[in-house]
């Protein structure tokens, strides 16, 4: 069938810089350019090119641009590009649509529209590089109050506190499974968190034993496929994760497909090489709360109590009571994953119609633990399109403990967001697992990328807290008397528990 | 609670900010002392203040009636003072009750009527409680549902006298040199907002807890959501308010010393924890952990007292001044050392204490009820 879908993409090539080095037909992994010997030119096909800049970023004399289709259909607010394509390409395979990373539409973002104070004469800023300013982040159950008592003119200790996760600053990596990325990806990843001190998820597809050296900064994931779980890998970890929804696709199963499922991700994860990973929508041993309970003290005896059990849900409408029904189950860490939350692989439309913000879906939850004062008996890491220190200080602000960010580290590793992760054939070495194509990601450079990352974030993150006159992380925690909202109506800053700047 | 709050913060503002300046004096053996030098200590610090608030806390001040509940109870109206009449004629046996006897002369701006009553609750009421969480209570309904009346000062054998006006202003319109004590606690308010409610001016107190405070919170907004979820509704929208609610969570209900509530206050900070021997560092973490949302964060001096003692606290990196001194069996707590040295020329001691380290000073009659063994020790006086 003749293709009606039109390139996305145009590459040009300025053919007096081009050296006809063929440094792009080496690196990129969709065929997009070729050689023409008899002409001495290097040529494009532009239908397959996915705008990765793999090509741009490495081609010595940077002779090469990508540019949006400039060939246009006739204007119309109403039917896009995206509508007519997608349906184009839906006429022409009768299959939903694929698509990874997080939700790209435009109106979502409540981060943009809330803003921070800082001191001014009554209180006195501090500048982060004279004066200690404290990120130090414990993650689990907290007791109600503590039990002292005076033992031969000692204090002792009498509440035994619930497991927790130190980490060193209140960003951890978010799942991202081994067979959706490379090993030296997810190597990278938990190098980069032991340097930093704070924590990697191992996703759902279990973990490499190569790995299990960094255990102390894993956190291990339990999704409905069960991919990789085994004693070993429950012990191995800092804490445990279940999976129940993901905020890229929200009540849907995952799906690796069976040409991503190497030998070496066959063995992880339990099944027979080149079949599909496939994890079921629900976890069919849970059908309801009383099931969560059952999972969690399973996880909890399986690891005798040593470990904190966090339960991962997709932010939707009526999250506020399913994360109090959580933290009841015995959740120590409940983890809320917005509707810009990323993926390996999701059907477009749900990634881009299910869910909700996750701003407001934190808001709702922390509000709705304090009203049943059982906000201390977990802790709060969301998830879901953190682009910046400034998103990480207002969700902390807001009521959360912590940020998972998955998009941003793949960003710092080389990832430009062309959204083709599914495809197995990320030109950065990423989002595959063709050992070829996977020896591009230098595990020790991503790892140092990373770690600067975390850096410059922490960094700026304590330049924001010292305005606002604060020293430690727990003094932001929840306090909404540092935010404003801008651009927002009455019931957008009741939710969000914030005033109009100005108020 | 909604008038007075009204009066008290009438842009509806996170809170109210001020700066002030503070003094405190104790006699360590109980001995009852007039008002001549607290009121000349704080009025040599009339530059800290800006004339919209003045006010003392006095202890050992009733001794007629040192096992009776003093109320000291603001009104807006005579009708908020017929309705908070009436519940507490429902709810206490009334022992006495006057008009708070005043100078009218005194400078001092729009008083409202103020009333004393000493009280005992009902029998048959409180049985199933303690008498101050009966107590509590009824001034919390007070306070929030009749509408124009505030309590202000609750606690027995102790007395708050506060109001918009200098501290020496307010200390004339009290006619406070008629009164005796053994610990006097002087406030001095410079509020960034327009002259007020009276009952928005400190010291603040709840039951036997008084508390006085220079500085702001950059903290509030956690220390008053994690507050709310234990009760504790903060309707002043003023950082002290929020002070004096978290010695009451954790010392009266968490049942934790004040040494440890200091801790909670003013932690160490982690590189400091990291470095000690594990025991203590266990404790520390485990603190931090638990209480992370009262630690007190920004810019603050406080003296906070109860019947035995007084404890003067800044923030971690002491940001508001605090000085302590000592002569003999007196004990002092002051923003400047000057207001010590005009009341108390020769000290046996004067010392600034580091960022966010307790100074406890006890009643020489009482024994310790716990300690921890810290590097504060030796600055500890019991």
């Amino acid at each position: 069938m003749k293709s009606y879908v039109e390139p996305e993409f145009i590459i040009e090539r300025d053919n007096e810089k081009c050296t006809r080095c063929k440094v792009c037909i080496e690196q990129c992994t969709y065929g997009v350019h070729y050689y023409d010997p008899k002409n001495d030119i290097v040529r494009s096909r532009d239908e397959n090119c996915v705008n990765c800049h793999r090509c741009v970023v490495f081609c010595p004399t940077k002779a090469i641009t990508i540019k949006k289709n400039p060939t246009q259909y006739t204007e119309n607010w109403h039917w896009t590009r995206e509508a007519i394509t997608d349906i184009k390409k839906q006429a022409e395979t009768g299959g939903a649509i694929l698509t990874g990373m997080g939700c790209d539409k435009s109106y979502y973002t409540y981060w943009d529209r809330i803003l921070l104070n800082a001191s001014q004469v009554t209180n006195p800023s501090i500048d982060p590089l004279r004066e200690p300013i404290e990120l130090r982040t414990y993650l689990g159950a907290k007791p109600d109050k503590l039990e002292l008592e005076m033992e031969n003119g000692d204090v002792v200790l009498k509440t035994k506190l619930a497991p927790q996760l130190c980490a060193e600053t209140p960003i951890l990596f978010a799942a991202l499974s081994y067979g959706a990325v490379s090993f030296n990806a997810h190597l990278a990843l938990a190098r980069a968190a032991a340097e930093f001190g704070t924590f990697m998820n191992s996703g759902e597809g279990g973990l490499d034993k190569r790995l299990y050296k960094y255990g102390d900064h894993i956190i291990v994931q339990v999704a409905s496929g069960r991919f990789g779980v085994s004693p070993d890998y429950l012990n191995v970890g800092a804490a445990l994760e279940i999976k129940i929804g993901q905020g890229a696709k929200p009540g849907i199963g995952g799906h690796l497909p069976g040409e991503k499922v190497t030998q070496e991700i066959a063995q992880i994860r339990m099944i027979p090489v080149g079949t599909d990973a496939l994890s079921p929508a629900p976890h069919h041993d849970i059908y309801s709360i009383e099931d969560l309970r059952q999972l969690i003290y399973a996880l909890k005896e399986a690891t005798d109590y040593t470990k904190p059990v966090a339960v991962k849900i997709a932010a939707v409408h009526n999250s506020a009571a399913i994360a109090s029904g959580m933290v009841r189950a015995g959740a120590d860490i409940i983890v809320l994953d917005g509707v810009r939350g990323a993926t390996g692989a999701a059907p477009k439309v749900i990634r881009d119609n299910v869910g909700i913000p996750i701003e407001l879906a934190l808001a709702s939850v922390d509000q709705r633990l304090r009203d049943e004062g059982i906000r201390n008996k977990a802790s709060i890491i969301i998830s879901g399109g953190i682009r910046s220190s400034a998103d990480v200080v207002k969700a902390i602000a807001l009521g959360a403990d912590a940020v998972y960010i998955g998009t941003a580290a793949l960003v710092a590793m080389g990832c430009t967001l062309c959204q083709k992760c599914y495809t197995g054939k990320c030109p950065w070495g990423i989002a595959t697992t063709d050992p070829w194509i996977s020896k591009r990601l230098d595990p020790d450079v991503a790892a140092g990328r990373l770690v600067n990352l975390l850096r410059a974030w922490s960094l700026e993150i304590k330049e924001m807290m010292g305005g606002m006159g604060i020293n430690a992380i727990e003094s932001l925690r929840g306090n909404r008397e540092q935010l404003r909202g801008v651009g927002l109506t009455d019931t957008e800053l009741k939710i969000l528990g914030i005033k109009m700047a100005g108020e | 609670m909604k008038a007075t709050t009204a009066l008290n913060n009438p842009y509806g503002e996170d809170k109210v900010i001020e700066a002030c300046g503070l003094f405190g004096m104790m006699d360590l053996t109980g001995r009852r002392f007039g008002s001549k030098y607290p009121i000349k200590a704080i009025s040599n610090m009339h530059e800290r203040g800006n004339g919209l608030g003045g006010g003392y806390v006095i202890y050992g001040l009733y001794p007629k009636h040192k096992d009776d509940y003093a109320f000291h109870i603001m009104y807006l109206n005579s009708e908020a003072k017929e309705k908070t009449d009436r519940l507490l004629a429902q709810n206490f046996d009334v022992l006495e009750a006057e008009e708070m006897p005043v100078n009218p002369k005194a400078n001092v701006w729009k008083a409202p009527l103020i009333w004393r009553y000493f009280v005992q609750p009902k029998k048959r009421a409180a049985k199933n409680q303690s008498h101050d969480e009966y107590v509590l209570k009824n001034v919390m309904r007070i306070n929030t549902e009749i509408g124009g009346a505030f309590v202000f000062s609750s606690g027995k054998n102790m007395g708050v006298f506060k109001g918009v006006g200098f501290p020496e202003d307010i200390a004339e319109y009290f006619c406070l040199d008629e009164y005796e004590g053994y610990m006097w606690i002087c406030h001095g308010r410079f509020p960034t907002n327009t002259p007020g409610w009276w009952g928005g001016a400190q010291p603040f107190n709840i039951l036997d807890w008084t508390v006085v405070h220079n500085g702001e919170l950059s903290s509030y907004g956690t220390n008053r959501r994690y507050l709310e979820m234990y009760g504790y509704y903060c309707t002043m929208q003023t950082d002290t308010e929020v002070v004096a609610y978290a010695l009451d969570l954790l010392t009266r209900k968490h049942k934790l010393s004040i040494e440890v509530a200091a801790k909670i206050f003013a932690p160490p900070f982690w590189f400091e924890i990291d470095a000690m021997a594990p025991r203590e560092r266990d404790f520390y973490t485990a603190l931090r952990q638990c209480y992370g949302s009262l630690l007190l964060n920004g810019p603050f001096a406080i003296i906070a007292a109860r019947t035995w003692e007084m404890i003067g606290l800044t923030d971690r990196v002491k940001l508001r001044p605090l000085t302590a001194g000592i002569k003999d069996d007196m004990f002092y707590l002051s923003s400047e050392e000057a207001a010590i040295r005009l009341v108390a020329p020769h000290l046996d001691r004067v010392w600034s204490p580091r960022a966010g380290e307790p100074v406890i000073a006890r009643l020489k009659t009482v024994r310790p009820l716990e300690t921890l063994v810290t590097t504060w020790e030796n600055e500890k006086l019991c």
